[in-house]
């Protein structure tokens, strides 16, 4: 492209620049008259290429009769002309009245001038949200329709992706459409398979469920899907990435297919694949519930062949499966129990013992299997003593006659004889439960536990719906909103499916665009408690490694610590309303996971009270634009059982963060100084 | 839409680089060498993010194709226009070297212009292009205004894919159905997975236009057929096929774009206006009843810790009339070997230490055959507790029929201004199947 600074430097540069792009006008504009289309054509799309506002001047006259020219190949090459001149000049195609000629062309009888007017006019409308510039109706949607049959394979596309943003009035009109978007899943080019899937997917949403149509409908999207996997590797890929999305909206994948072959898998010799293996059937049986009792009855075969690894990682899963379809499957557990002696890793036997545990009333013999657990009781890792005990509080509350002496047995060995502060903790507070209100430990203990659903690579709701409507295009790629890695006004319209959405419009959020530009990452992965509090057992294991706080390795414990609470700040601040309140809640909370940092058995005092420090000017800065107005000052290092307190006085600088609001998350840690 | 185009060569120095849009900086054109081609790690990814702008590449060779935009474009179609764009180098000027490009950057820079406009593809078929970009400049040709514009309402017509006016003394097409068939057994001979992906290659010398119609033998048509309760003519110029299975169900297929889909989903025929020369008709998919070509019993014995003994008998399952080609059974033998001794009865066998297998080769082998091999493998004694994990036993092999069951019912060809007919059009039909990922469990 040609770039008007590098002739402007001099005087005499500039007249010879002027005078070229004279020479050129005349030429160009003289091209455009050729009695040969090609030329015409030729002439037109170059004169669109030069990006001086001297040209374009010059253009709009021959660019308006190209518009209209006789033969197709220029009318073609016109109407991408006016999306290049829009973008030089957006005012000067709106003052000329090239749009309106635009619109014209999308009746016009040559399918692939339709094709590229279109594509121009889809661009043009991007900077424009609010523009009815392609105004879909039912006449111009049908022209499409009769266009996307006769044009080539890149126009077709372009059709269906407009079509995309259409939303039909009524069921009958999505189900027209739909008829005659179908044949297109059998097209050679991938990418008008997958925008045609699109399509579909969007429009399907309005038809009614009970419909016939509906059911022939999803029947036929499959089979194209699992072709496109046979393309080239670049395409399977862009294929893989879509499929995992369609699949996430409409789960209704054969399991017991590769239920055969997943069980064959798990007879294996290779120890870690036959694990895999095992949790691949568990995640089925959670995913699709219609397969979950063939993927029982497949794990409860495995559990016959007692190779023992995959005994365990079976009884691991159906722990799992348990929790997601309770009062289903219990039948099992008698099969589970005869298993008992072969467990030896932990996380089998914390499994076996939770499903003991939480199933003790239908167990005649639960007392005595825990029991036989509780011998080794200091021999376990802190998993399965932590379940042991909850195991036992848990039997005790549903047979207290028979088993008081093992609970106080357990709650003894847990607070009297262990080192562990988790362990001391949780008997602790169930001794003191127990001891005050029986019936209140029972609400605690026993209560109703939330159903598990399959966790990993979720994406959430909104953004998935967000996601559907952008099948094929880059943003599918990325699992991304488009708004994450488009610069500027483009693309930054957020879609939506018309089912969900009521009215169908799109709706424009100047708020998320900006903020959403802010926080790259997509608001996805909730971080468990359970993740929560495994992040602060592990810092006690990692600072000794750096010994000492170097002064360049600050940013990235600032960072660290982002990361550790992350989740659970952003929940905080989204639960309270006003900024005293929320100050308020956040102090709290981070006071308590600072103190969590020091009563972790460090005993190096300066460098927690370094890093507390550091968390702390994160967390103020970063939420509330406060920054500390000095240094942390801690004199003496923390012992255990101590405790001290500092003043840390705050200025305000710098911008809020804005934050998107999160599903809420419940921090409770316990703190016990040592 | 795609904002700019660049290829490079293995080094990473820029051979082409054609920027369609403002938005693309002279920055990117390193961004991409940095980050992709010399990254220290392999990047497996075929789209990279590079500080807000996205990169699609495809290798061809040592040639690297890379699309660069800044939009959220649709990445399907940009990778199915990189092929697309090597599809007509290919057809231009042969194989896609350096040394070819740098010859022909001109045709590549005229080329590039006119399928990709602004980032929005074009016509991009080879015998549409031909016409018009040849090298020689459009003004020099004197061309009459009727043969313009024939160019014209070619390249943006509905049938954008052949030129008016081809002629051809003999009428010839050949019809290809290559197969690749895929399984995966257990050892106990229970199939887990088969499924067969096949294409249709047809090359086509016809004259005119001539409006095509494929048949096969889709089971959805022949029980329309059937009910229709008509005889049906077309099933008497059957061209001939393997071994003999009635219809077969198609799970899905794809076809060229000249072929007019909404006809096939309405009424599941298959017609056509076929561009000249060598084309893709259809790929298709399938996996019930399919035929396969050759089973593969194991039998692996451990004799005490370090001897192993591996039996393997291969029977090759069509007709005796029929010859299998190019087999190669490839039997993996643990990471400790020390030796190993084989005895086969057919064809060649070597111990392969660098492949950690034994590659068992045999030139050709008749339907309803049997052959076997055992090898006695020595193990040097190992403290490592985790057993060997008994890869799969993989097969090559091709065969002259199709897998599926696929059989050419008829291609009728129909030219109305040209006085042939269909009987003057000489017809070639051959089937291949060959192995895709062929494993057996041992």
């Amino acid at each position: 492209m040609t770039d008007s600074k590098y002739f402007t430097t001099t005087k005499k540069g500039l007249t010879s620049y002027y005078m070229l792009i004279d020479k050129m006008n005349v030429s160009l504009t003289q091209d455009c008259e050729d009695p040969n289309p090609l030329i015409r054509a030729l002439a037109v799309r170059t004169m669109g290429c030069i990006r001086v506002d001297k040209i374009t001047e010059y253009l709009c006259e021959p660019l308006r009769k190209c518009l209209k020219d006789e033969d197709p190949y220029v009318r073609k090459t016109a109407a991408v002309c006016v999306a290049k001149l829009h973008d030089i000049n957006a005012q000067l195609v709106e003052d000329q009245g090239f749009l309106d000629t635009l619109k014209d062309l999308i009746s016009d009888s040559n399918p692939m001038v339709v094709a590229n007017a279109v594509a121009a006019l889809s661009e043009i409308a991007e900077s424009h949200p609010n523009s009815n510039l392609l105004d879909l109706n039912p006449q111009t949607i049908n022209k499409l329709l009769t266009a996307l049959n006769e044009c080539t394979e890149w126009g077709q596309i372009f059709i269906l992706d407009c079509l995309a943003n259409y939303t039909p009035r009524d069921d009958r009109e999505s189900q027209s459409i739909c008829e005659r978007v179908t044949p297109r899943l059998s097209h050679a080019n991938s990418a008008v398979v997958l925008s045609a899937v699109k399509v579909l997917m969007k429009f399907m949403e309005m038809l009614p469920k009970d419909l016939d149509y509906y059911g022939t409908l999803l029947k036929k999207l499959a089979p194209p899907l699992v072709t496109l996997l046979s393309a080239e590797p670049e395409l399977q890929y862009v294929a893989l990435r879509n499929i995992n999305l369609i699949v996430q909206r409409s789960c209704n994948i054969k399991v017991f297919i590769v239920l055969a072959e997943l069980k064959e898998y798990a007879t294996e010799v290779d120890v870690d694949f036959v694990r895999k293996a095992v949790r691949a059937i568990g995640r089925c049986a959670i995913k699709v519930e219609q397969s979950a009792e063939r993927c029982v009855s497949t794990l409860l075969d495995l559990i016959q062949t007692k190779v023992n690894y995959v005994v365990q990682e079976a009884i691991v899963v159906i722990k799992d499966i348990f929790r997601k379809y309770p009062n289903k499957y219990e039948s099992v557990i008698a099969t589970l129990c005869e298993n008992l002696d072969s467990l030896d890793e932990p996380e089998a036997r914390a499994a076996m013992i939770w499903i003991v545990g939480e199933y003790a009333e239908r167990i005649d013999n639960a007392d005595e299997l825990l029991e036989s657990f509780l011998e080794g009781f200091h021999d376990e890792s802190t998993q399965v003593q932590l379940q042991l005990l909850t195991a036992i509080v848990k039997l005790f509350l549903k047979k207290p006659t028979e088993t008081q002496e093992l609970v106080q047995q357990v709650l003894s060995l847990a607070t009297q004889d262990s080192d562990n502060p988790d362990l001391r903790d949780r008997g602790y507070i169930y001794w003191r439960l127990l001891s005050t209100d029986p019936v209140a430990a029972k609400e605690v203990v026993l209560a109703e536990k939330p159903l598990i659903s399959e966790e990993t690579d979720l994406i959430e709701p909104t953004l998935l719906e967000e996601l559907i409507c952008h099948i094929g295009t880059l943003a599918s790629v990325y699992h991304k909103p488009p708004s994450a890695f488009v610069e500027g006004s483009r693309g930054v319209q957020h879609k939506r499916l018309p089912g969900s959405a009521g009215s169908g419009e799109s709706v424009e959020s100047p708020d998320t665009g900006s903020a959403a530009g802010a926080s790259d990452a997509p608001p996805a992965v909730i971080p468990s408690q359970g993740d929560l509090l495994g992040d602060l057992l592990n810092l006690d294991l990692t600072p000794p490694a750096t010994t000492g706080p170097p002064p360049p390795a600050t940013s990235g414990l600032q960072l660290g610590a982002m990361d550790l609470l992350g989740g659970g700040l952003d929940s905080l601040v989204c639960s309270s309303r006003s900024l005293a309140e929320r100050t308020g809640q956040v102090l709290k909370h981070s006071l308590v996971c600072l103190l969590a940092l020091m009563s972790l058995g460090l005993n190096d005092g300066t460098f927690l009270s370094f890093l507390a420090f550091f968390f702390f000017k994160f967390v103020l800065l970063s939420f509330f634009g406060l920054a500390p107005a000095g240094p942390l000052q801690v004199l003496t290092p923390l012992s255990p059982n101590q405790s001290i307190e500092v003043a840390l006085p705050l200025s305000t600088v710098g911008p809020v963060m804005k934050m998107d609001p999160l599903n809420n998350l419940q921090v409770t840690p316990t703190l016990h100084g040592r | 839409m795609i904002g700019g185009l660049f290829i490079y060569n293995h080094k990473g120095e820029v051979l082409i680089s054609r920027v369609y849009r403002d938005d693309i900086g002279r920055n990117a054109v390193d961004a991409f060498r940095v980050n992709v081609i010399h990254a220290r790690q392999q990047v497996r990814s075929p789209v990279t993010n590079i500080a807000r702008t996205s990169f699609f590449h495809v290798k061809r060779s040592n040639i690297w194709l890379a699309a660069v935009t800044k939009q959220n474009v649709n990445a399907a179609m940009v990778f199915e226009f990189l092929y697309k764009m090597c599809d007509v180098m290919t057809a231009y000027f042969g194989k896609i070297s350096e040394e070819n490009i740098k010859n022909n950057f001109v045709l590549i820079y005229e080329l590039l212009d006119e399928i990709l406009d602004f980032g929005y593809p074009q016509n991009s078929e080879t015998g549409a292009l031909k016409t018009f970009i040849t090298q020689q400049g459009i003004k020099g040709q004197h061309q009459t205004k009727e043969e313009q514009s024939q160019i014209t309402s070619q390249v943006t017509g509905q049938i954008g894919w052949r030129r008016e006016g081809i002629k051809y003394r003999r009428n010839e097409l050949f019809l290809d159905v290559l197969e690749s068939v895929n399984l995966l057994m257990s050892p106990q001979g229970q199939v887990l997975s088969a499924h067969v992906s096949g294409r249709v290659v047809m090359k086509s010398y016809l004259s005119g236009m001539p409006e095509c119609k494929f048949g096969m033998n889709d089971k959805i048509v022949i029980d329309k057929q059937g009910k229709g309760g008509a005889s049906d003519d077309a099933g008497k110029s059957d061209l001939g096929g393997g071994s003999g299975k009635q219809s077969i169900a198609i799970d899905d297929c794809t076809f060229h774009q000249c072929v007019r889909l909404s006809k096939f989903d309405s009424e599941r025929s298959i017609s056509f206006i076929p561009p000249d020369g060598e084309y893709e008709l259809m790929r298709y998919r399938t996996t019930k009843d399919i035929i396969l070509p050759f089973r593969v019993i194991p039998l692996v014995r451990e004799v005490g810790r370090t001897k192993l003994e591996v039996k393997v008998v291969i029977k090759s399952n069509f007709k005796p009339s029929l010859l299998a080609q190019k087999i190669e059974v490839r039997i993996p033998t643990p990471l400790n070997t020390s030796g190993v001794q084989v005895i086969c009865m057919k064809g060649k066998a070597k111990y392969k230490a660098s492949e950690n297998a034994i590659v068992w080769k045999i030139k050709r082998m008749a339907g309803m055959k049997e052959s076997q091999i055992s090898a006695e493998i020595e193990l040097l004694p190992t403290n490592d507790k985790k057993k060997w994990a008994r890869p799969p036993i993989s097969m090559n092999f091709e065969v002259p029929f199709a897998p599926s069951g696929l059989k050419v019912r008829y291609l009728k060809v129909f030219e109305s201004k040209l006085n042939y007919s269909d009987h003057d059009v000489i017809k070639w039909v051959r089937y291949i199947g060959r192995s895709g990922i062929y494993e057996t469990r041992c």
